[in-house]
Formats: structure tokens, C-alpha cells, sequence
């Protein structure tokens, strides 16, 4: 079983779109350390011939007509955009350089 | 200080009898809630919606067109429910300013049978937690204990029905966060099948383990509530088409049918309070004593539930919790250079610790090379809890166990080590591992605090589940109990 470095947690947050400072770091490696010792016990047991469970009930995928119905509008599916132009969601440039 | 409200059913009759209005129903369930203000069970308050709602109601009563028994009843979400026009945040700083644009399932179910919201309740942020610490708005705390936390992760909903300022609540529980709470707080709660109610417009945090249920002071209350909140939703594609049983009907008080198992490891779990144990050994031998017969079962794999709770939890998470990117909705951070910056910097400053924490676990789990040895790992093991409860329920229709190993913990006690707090779930997660209904309800009190006996049913089985809970509160009165009037 892996063990959680500084180093790891610097690569795994920047999987997950976050920041730490130096100390969080530190403290987060101890942290999810002591988190996967912890888990390791589900080595003790013999899995190899068990199906994994995803949900708890056997539920099929329901289908439904595709039919058309109203669509939430528009003026409410931007109203709670932190920045819009108009119907689109207004972001920083996405192509690094400065000549964009 | 005002009153505290009465039951649902107490106030369903005095409704029906028009020996009250939901005008002041409404208007005493605002002020006490006000009056608890400072035990912050509630993090938004809809003073003037619901007062209008309740309004119309008396309306509709007055001319005989009342939507239900129950319209006109004041109720109080979780703040991680939707309601078209109001703030959802989940108590988080990601979701400032967010204003949903659509109702859930479930509040479209509450105004079809008349409940009115009076507010939202406060939790740990996006359900994570066990003690309604980790919110922006601050702890919540327990009415029966000031310097106690109400548990969590719907403390809010807990806290308030156990302080009275509603009768009823609605919480979601993924790992025990309805069923913990109500525990702490002297309150039943109540856990359906997982697919039972409606997920539409619950804030994801682990979908697969996630389920919305009612809080209250009775079983029986929990009955009528799940009576208006339980059924089929095609937007929610878990959701259970089974028609919904008459669960008030099934409350007969009878449990001379039935078998309670007692799990040999719930038991002699470490770390139990002996205290807690005795209430809920004496809660089973009035069930003996009412008709029901027990047997020991055994659950081999409960000692692994908390590492297989915490591994796909946590998975789920970081994948739901990825749409906070600060584009569509909620929080942005401000100056920044690109895009990416933005995602990092909004999502650092709009996350608190124990959900970075979970995110990072969860993204770790995922990630390339450590897939199979952890995530996949823990779905496997996932079925052989699973099958636990298959085997066990073979030999008896209801399982017993202790809600939580120990009464509501002080504020802080557990706040530096987030694998303690875990720990505290230990009876609580496996049920939302395998999907079925688990219900708390008080059944003693141990160093003065309210204790929690947790019964579990079979998938689908809550009419039993509630009937044989309503059969204990009939021989005792424990639910009865109020806390003591804050100065």
C-alpha cells in the first residue's frame, strides 16, 4: 500500500483543482497517512472471487420516451452565474500565453 | 419564551378540530426558532414566504379544500434540499449566493400536501461530519446540552425538532447523518431504503449511499411524514417504482410476529459505552416483553464497514463535488490569470478542511495505479457486508443495535483527529452500504444525555420497521422527554 508523502499530496490536489499551503500539506500527508493504515484492513480479507457492489439494490436502467419537454429557462439557468454575457458563462481565457 | 410545538399529529387534529390556524402555527414556530437562535439549528428563515403560505392555507381549509390532514404544518429542511427562489448552500462558502432555480423531489411533495418550510437546517458542510461543527454558520448545539454538539451530519434538523421550534424535519443521511443526529438529541429519525424518496434536488455527496428522511418526536410522525415524502420520481433514476404501503396503517402495535436479531458485533464493538449498551439491552427486553422474539445474528464483516464507508464516500465525493469550478454557479474566486487558476483558487477558498480532506482521500482512491486496491477493494467488501445482512435477515425480520457507541460528544472533543470522528459511525454506515431502512429512537438516558436504540428492516420493509418502534414508544415514554427551556 502506498504511503501518502508531501509530494503525493501535491499531485493529487492538483488532480482535485486545490491549493495547500507548505503546512496543510505536512499536515494533510499525516492526516490521509493515518487514514490509509487505517483502511488497510480490507487487505485481510480474500476478495478475489466477490463482484464489487456499486449499488446496495439491483436497479436496472430506467428508460423513458424521449420526448421533448420545456427546458429550465434560460434566464433561470444563468440567474446564478458569478459572471455571464448575455446566455453564456463568461470564464478567464483557457489557452495559456499571452498572445491568447 | 414561547411554546414549543406540539407533535404532527397533535397538530394535524388541532387543524382538523380549528382549535388553531397554520397562521399561528407558523408564527409560533418562527419565534421559537428565533428564541433558539444562538443554538443555530438554522441557517435561513422564510418568515415572510411562510407566513403568506400559511395564509392560503387556512384559506383553502376554511373552504374545505385542504390539500392534506397535514397542510398547513410547519416543517424545516435540510440545507441541502432545493426549494425554487431559495438558498441552498449545504453550509458551505462554495455555494454563496446560489439561489436554485428548481424545486427538489421532496419539496415538491411537502407543498403538494401542504407542509410549509419555515426554514433550512444547518449540517456540516455538504454532509460531512457527525457533529454539525463543520459549518460556516457555526455549531449547532444540543438543546439537552449546551456544550454538546446535536451530532451531525443533520444536527440543525435534530436540534430543532428535539428544541421544538417544528414538530418535524426532514434530514439526508449517507452514512448516519439522520440516524446519529436524532440519537444525540433525543428525536426519532428515520433512514428509508436507499431509491424510497426522491433524490431530485438533494445535493450529491455520495450517490450511492444518500437518502432523504423525516426527523421527529414519534414514530408515528415519521410515519406520516415518510407518507408524504416516500415514492417513485423518474427524474431521479434510483428511485423505487414499489407502491408506497400505508405505514400509519401498519402501526398496530403488535410485534408477536416478529423476530429481532441481535448482532453479536454490534455488541461488543470496541470503544462502546456501557452505559449506552444497558439502555439498549433494556429497550430490546421490553420488545421481548411485548411479543417479539429475539436471536443472536451475525454480521462477520461489521468491523470493516468504516473503512469501506470512508474509501467509497469519499470517491463518490470528489467526483460529485467536482461541478464546483465557480463558472456556473456559487462562489468565484477574483483575480485571477486562467482558468485553471480559477478552479484551484474558488474551490480552495470555497471548501472548508474536512471536505478538502475528503476530496483528496477520494481523488487519491480514484487515481490511476491505486483504483484497484482501494476503491474497487472497498465495492467488494461492500458486498460482502451486503450479504451479512442477507444471511442475517434470513432468521429475522428486525436488527437491534445501539445507534452510536456513545451519547452526543462535547464541542471540539473530536475536531483534531478526523479518523476519531469517523470512528463514531461504526453502527451507522454499514445500513447505507447494504441500502436498507434503519430507524433511532430514544430509549434511555446515560450521564444525562438522551441515548439512541437503532432498529433495521429489510429493503422496503419500513411499515415493519415503524410498526415494531411504535410498539417500543407505546411501552415506554422516553420520547416523551423535553429538554430543558434555554434562559
Amino acid at each position: 500500500m502506498a504511503t501518502f508523502t508531501h509530494a503525493e499530496v501535491r499531485r493529487i490536489a492538483d488532480l482535485a483543482r486545490l491549493a495547500f499551503s507548505d503546512a496543510e500539506a505536512e499536515r494533510l500527508a499525516q492526516e490521509l497517512d493515518h487514514l490509509l493504515a487505517y483502511v488497510a484492513q480490507l487487505n485481510e480479507l480474500d476478495t478475489r472471487a466477490v463482484e464489487p457492489t456499486a449499488h446496495a439494490l439491483p436497479l436496472a436502467t430506467p428508460l423513458r420516451p424521449d420526448e421533448p419537454e420545456p427546458p429550465l429557462a434560460p434566464e433561470l439557468a444563468f440567474g446564478n452565474a458569478p459572471q455571464r454575457e448575455g446566455t453564456a458563462f463568461f470564464v478567464p481565457k483557457v489557452i495559456d500565453g499571452d498572445e491568447g | 419564551m414561547v411554546e414549543r410545538l406540539g407533535t404532527l399529529r397533535e397538530l394535524r387534529d388541532a387543524l382538523a378540530a380549528r382549535a388553531i390556524s397554520s397562521q399561528q402555527l407558523v408564527a409560533q414556530a418562527l419565534e421559537r426558532a428565533v428564541a433558539g437562535k444562538s443554538l443555530h439549528h438554522y441557517v435561513g428563515l422564510r418568515s415572510k414566504a411562510a407566513l403568506a403560505e400559511a395564509a392560503a392555507t387556512d384559506a383553502r381549509r376554511a373552504s374545505g379544500a385542504a390539500r392534506s390532514p397535514l397542510d398547513g404544518v410547519p416543517i424545516a429542511i435540510k440545507d441541502n434540499m432545493v426549494q425554487r427562489g431559495e438558498a441552498t448552500t449545504c453550509a458551505s462558502r462554495i455555494l454563496e449566493g446560489f439561489v436554485s432555480p428548481y424545486d427538489s423531489g421532496v419539496v415538491e411533495k411537502l407543498a403538494a400536501a401542504g407542509l410549509i418550510v419555515i426554514g433550512r437546517t444547518n449540517m456540516d458542510e455538504f454532509a460531512m461530519g457527525s457533529s454539525t461543527e463543520h459549518s460556516i454558520y457555526g455549531s449547532a448545539h444540543n438543546p439537552w446540552d449546551l456544550e454538546r454538539t446535536p451530532g451531525g451530519s443533520s444536527g440543525g434538523s435534530a436540534g430543532a425538532v428535539a428544541f421544538g421550534s417544528v414538530p418535524a424535519a426532514l434530514g439526508s443521511d449517507t452514512g448516519g447523518s439522520i440516524r446519529q443526529p436524532a440519537a444525540c438529541c433525543g428525536v426519532v429519525g428515520l433512514k428509508p431504503t436507499y431509491g424510497r424518496v426522491s433524490r431530485w434536488g438533494l445535493v450529491a455527496f455520495a450517490s450511492s449511499l444518500d437518502q432523504i428522511g423525516p426527523l421527529a418526536r414519534t414514530t408515528e410522525d415519521c410515519a406520516l411524514l415518510l407518507q408524504v415524502i416516500a415514492g417513485h420520481d423518474r427524474r431521479d433514476s434510483t428511485s423505487l417504482p414499489e407502491p408506497v404501503p400505508d405505514y400509519t396503517a401498519a402501526l398496530t402495535g403488535d410485534v408477536s410476529d416478529l423476530v429481532i436479531g441481535i448482532p453479536v458485533e454490534y455488541f461488543n464493538a470496541e470503544g462502546v459505552d456501557p452505559e449506552v449498551l444497558r439502555c439498549v439491552r433494556t429497550a430490546v427486553v421490553e420488545l421481548e416483553k411485548a411479543g417479539a422474539k429475539t436471536r443472536e445474528v451475525s454480521l462477520p464483516h461489521l468491523r470493516y464497514a468504516i473503512a469501506t464507508y470512508y474509501l467509497l464516500a469519499t470517491a463518490e465525493a470528489s467526483s460529485n463535488l467536482a461541478r464546483y469550478d465557480g463558472v456556473r454557479y456559487g462562489r468565484r474566486a477574483q483575480d485571477v490569470r486562467d482558468l485553471h487558476e480559477l478552479y484551484r483558487k474558488t474551490r480552495s477558498e470555497g471548501f472548508g478542511a474536512e471536505v478538502k480532506r475528503r476530496i483528496l482521500l477520494g481523488t487519491f482512491v480514484l487515481s490511476s495505479g491505486y483504483y484497484d486496491a482501494y476503491y474497487r477493494k472497498a465495492q467488494q467488501v461492500r458486498t460482502l457486508l451486503r450479504r451479512d445482512f442477507e444471511e442475517a435477515f434470513r432468521s429475522c425480520n428486525i436488527i437491534a443495535t445501539p445507534t452510536a457507541p456513545e451519547v452526543a460528544f462535547r464541542l471540539g472533543e473530536k475536531s483534531d483527529d478526523p479518523l476519531t470522528m469517523y470512528l463514531s459511525d461504526v453502527y451507522t454506515v454499514s445500513v447505507n452500504l447494504a441500502g436498507i431502512p434503519g430507524i433511532s429512537l430514544p430509549c434511555g438516558f446515560a450521564h444525562g444525555m438522551p441515548v439512541g436504540l437503532q432498529l433495521l428492516g429489510r429493503a422496503l420493509e419500513e411499515a415493519v420497521l415503524l410498526r415494531t418502534a411504535d410498539a417500543y414508544q407505546r411501552r415506554s415514554d422516553w420520547h416523551t422527554r423535553t429538554p430543558p427551556e434555554v434562559a
